[in-house]
């Protein structure tokens, strides 16, 4: 395929004042490297509990909990008990992951059917 | 919108000969999908090549082909979007393209499909989408930035 299409891809987005009113929280809760490094790592690896989360970590197990209870409030991530354990996993953020990755190979493929078709009609 | 598949229909006005050449002979392939092949297509064979697309010759291309059914069906397996030249996507899971030709009045009906997605790892397709372009990770940057001011 002709990956190198979806780079020459670049999306600009506005937002309306009211919009990103509404967008800051959303944004500022992953405005700390902790806690953009927790929901990188969950969406990498899926649900993990606060131990596994804490253990390659230089952020003490105290610190990651707060971190991944203002990721909650956010709506980043939710968290159970699986067991003893106390498990965190991503929510909206995987979904959206996704669908931006599906959308950019569903572009590649419309550019090289695009090409397809000039290539047999031509 | 289904995140894990990708079904494409294009009418082309061609005959379905013509588009099975086109999607099956390496060279014609290689053309419209930027590609220089080493190998041509069958059934069973790892296929390697270069992209061709100017600014990034430098991304390799495999797929190992499927099935091929004469201007019916063709199919293979690939990673997609294998980009980076520093991972080694070898044990990672493939999606399976496949290319459907359908004869139609006027010229040939083609349905690409590209499936197995839910097998690509989360933690993948954001690195994809932060290497799009700046990506995710960027546009976070971006907006903050934006509604701090």
């Amino acid at each position: 395929m002709s990956r190198a299409d979806a780079l020459s891809v670049s999306r600009t987005s506005t937002l309306s004042a009211a919009q990103a009113h509404a967008a800051a929280p959303l944004f500022a809760a992953l405005g700390d490297e902790t806690r953009l490094k927790l929901v990188l790592r969950l969406a990498a690896r899926g649900p993990e509990s606060i131990a596994q989360l804490s253990a390659t970590s230089t952020v003490s197990r105290q610190a990651i909990t707060k971190h991944l209870e203002i990721l909650a409030r956010a709506g980043y991530v939710r968290g159970y008990r699986r067991g003893r354990e106390h498990v965190w996993r991503l929510q909206p953020k995987r979904v959206a992951i996704a669908r931006g990755y599906l959308d950019q190979i569903s572009r590649q493929w419309d550019d090289a059917l695009g090409r397809l078709t000039q290539f047999v009609e031509g | 919108m289904d995140t894990n598949r990708i079904d494409k229909e294009i009418l082309l006005h061609a005959a379905p000969s013509r588009v099975w050449r086109a999607l099956t002979d390496a060279g014609e392939f290689g053309t419209w999908f930027r590609v220089k092949l080493d190998a041509a297509f069958a059934v069973g064979r790892r296929v390697t090549g270069h992209v061709t697309y100017p600014g990034y010759e430098h991304l390799t291309f495999e797929v190992t082909v499927e099935r091929m059914d004469p201007e019916d069906y063709f199919s293979f397996r690939w990673h997609p979007y294998a980009i980076d030249l520093a991972i080694d996507y070898s044990a990672e899971p493939t999606t399976l393209v496949e290319f459907r030709i359908e004869a139609v009045e006027g010229g040939t009906l083609l349905k690409v499909t590209e499936s197995g997605f839910e097998r690509i790892p989360a933690g993948r397709r954001a690195e994809a989408i932060r290497m799009n372009d700046g990506g995710w990770a960027t546009q976070i940057n971006n907006i903050r930035d934006h509604v701090a001011r």
